[in-house]
């Protein structure tokens, strides 16, 4: 069974998890900027956590169904309704043959990510059903969603049973800031970059205490921001080697250029810092305008989150499969 | 060596300090640390990737967290660097056992240089101050090595371009560069495997596909690969890429 799309909207496309194994031949990992909403999204459907959802970037996306899912969101503040009926991020709800399930634009940040119970049908390649919006394959034909689009979802798990078990994880909602990461004005922590010490202690200063604006020129590639000029104590030419995402770069115009999921393999420009993976959620609501801090964390703290996160995440998952079995 | 932590999630392996000074052996150090990390399996690594005088590891903090007994992830970087070191350790006292010793395989690509493939050929004649038909000579006979993928998919950056032949990156990058485009930027050559936007002279075209993502693996080339480039005429190029169509409908 399918859905369709009704309406494109701006941006959206298919992701999972992101593509490992292949960054050696110059594959960026793609995937969900926030792949812990689109996990904790799939947990509330029924979902295996790595299952593929649609990335939602500034709304404006509808799709109608042609059979009953369930279906959550999390992510931005976006208003969402199932018909007129509102349909509130972390809440998992039934959707019925020819409803239409519409997202209006965002309060506060940029995306959503919205999960389906079955997923999306689409084949993986390279080991991910993520589209890879820069080489153009994944997902549905390697490219964002159009209009009229008919995407193929995946078998429902445990269908025999699964209206009945829709009611009770309905009743189920997930902690407000695993559903709604999106801040006006975030702080993002960072831990030092490995080219930290070329830059002089006025700059270091600088990254840490003063406002950056995100410019429009923004995309999944990477955020450009707009701030005080970071300049270098050195002007050695560096030699490329791996980006990832979260990485902080800072191009010779002093302006420097926060890197997500679609973001090249490697890269020689110097690393001034780099967003700890537990705020890479935050990062990936930024729009244009909005104004960004960073305040520096230890390496030990950036591991602690996520690790604690998990945790809190797997006590989650068993309290969802007792609930609905 | 020097381990260097990329973020929460990755280290950078950094096995010398300059590539350009002695390519080939610093290939050769990066390719061997590469294979004996892939074999050392560190628990939680999920995956390598070599790049001129690195190799990054990425790895996951909360299944290397899982790995201690203790359950501390006070020290996640200083377990990697330890098991990292450890495993490349091993390889400096079998300096001499053939393992990452394997010969690089060579690889020559067809290159048209035909004007219409190469519009920046006539701009590194010039800053070579020597004849386009030079310069492909140049090109064309000398031996390559593959440094490493990335950029986009597929896209070799390739050391040995003779000194003579070395030009500077435009100052306006173009907007889109068919696949296949061979070019010139800096002392590297290498090849566009996708539509996209590229600073590098232009001086030839290979019919053949750099990066095809239903192949595993999905590129022609990897780091390490020497690499020779055969000079083709404009019929050559045009028969080459309907052989390859031809092939690719049969395969479908």
């Amino acid at each position: 069974m399918n859905a369709i799309i009704t309406r494109a909207g701006f941006f959206s496309s298919v992701q999972d998890l992101g593509r490992v194994g292949f960054r050696q031949f110059g594959v960026s990992t793609s995937g969900a900027l926030d792949s812990f909403a689109l996990r904790v999204a799939n947990l509330l459907v029924g979902n295996e956590d790595g299952a593929p959802g649609l990335e939602i970037t500034f709304g404006g996306l509808q799709l109608r169904f042609q059979d009953e899912r369930i279906v959550a969101w999390c992510g931005g503040e976006f208003d969402v309704h199932i018909g007129v009926a509102p349909l509130p991020a972390g809440h998992a709800a039934l959707v019925r043959p020819g409803d239409e399930l519409k997202f209006g634009l965002p309060q506060i940040g940029c995306r959503c990510w919205l999960a389906i119970l079955g997923g999306m049908n689409v084949a993986p390649i390279l080991g991910s059903r993520s589209t890879d919006l820069r080489a153009n394959f994944g997902g549905l034909d390697g490219r964002a969603l159009r209009h009229g689009d008919i995407l193929p979802l995946g078998p429902r798990p445990g269908s025999s049973r699964d209206v009945g078990a829709t009611e009770r994880i309905s009743s189920w909602t997930a902690p407000h800031d695993w559903v709604s990461p999106a801040k006006r004005n975030p702080i993002l922590r960072v831990i030092r970059g490995v080219d930290w010490t070329r830059f002089n202690a006025s700059t270091l200063q600088r990254l840490t205490s003063e406002l950056f604006t995100v410019s429009p020129d923004s995309d999944r590639m990477g955020v450009r921001l707009i701030g005080p000029e970071l300049s270098r104590g050195d002007n050695v030419d560096l030699i490329s080697e791996a980006v990832v995402p979260g990485t902080v770069q800072v191009p010779p115009s002093g302006q420097p250029i926060l890197l997500l999921g679609d973001c090249q393999t490697i890269g020689g420009y110097p690393k001034i810092a780099q967003v700890i993976t537990f705020d890479l959620g935050i990062a990936a609501q930024l729009r244009a305008g909005d104004h960004v801090r960073f305040s520096e964390v230890s390496m030990v703290d950036a591991h602690r989150l996520v690790v604690e996160r998990e945790r809190e995440l797997d006590r989650f998952r068993i309290g969802l499969s007792l609930h609905a079995s | 060596m020097e381990i260097v932590p990329l973020g929460d999630s990755a280290l950078i392996v950094r096995v010398r300090e300059q590539f350009d000074d002695a390519p080939e052996e610093t290939l050769n150090e990066v390719l061997q640390t590469f294979q004996q990390l892939r074999s050392a399996a560190i628990p939680g690594v999920i995956e390598l990737a070599p790049a001129y005088t690195s190799v990054a590891v990425f790895f996951d903090p909360i299944a290397v967290s899982k790995a201690f007994a203790s359950g501390t992830s006070d020290d996640v970087v200083d377990w990697m660097a330890g098991r990292i070191r450890a495993a490349v350790g091993r390889r400096t006292r079998d300096r001499r056992s053939l393992v990452g010793r394997s010969l690089p395989r060579i690889v020559e690509i067809p290159v048209c240089y035909d004007p219409e493939f190469a519009p920046d050929l006539d701009e590194v004649a010039r800053h070579a101050q020597i004849s386009t038909d030079q310069v492909v000579e140049l090109h064309s006979a000398a031996d390559y090595r593959v440094a490493c993928i990335g950029f986009v998919p597929g896209f070799p950056f390739i050391a040995g371009l003779p000194k003579k032949i070395a030009t500077p990156r435009r100052s306006n990058p173009r907007k889109e560069i068919p696949p296949g485009v061979v070019g010139i930027g800096g002392a590297q050559t290498g090849i566009y495997p996708l539509r996209s936007p590229g600073g590098w002279n232009l001086i030839g075209r290979t019919p053949l596909k750099l990066f095809d993502p239903t192949k595993d693996p999905p590129v022609l080339l990897r780091a390490g690969d020497r690499v020779r480039f055969r000079a083709i005429t404009r019929e050559e190029f045009a028969a080459f890429a309907e052989a390859t169509a031809a092939k690719e409908s049969l395969n479908r």
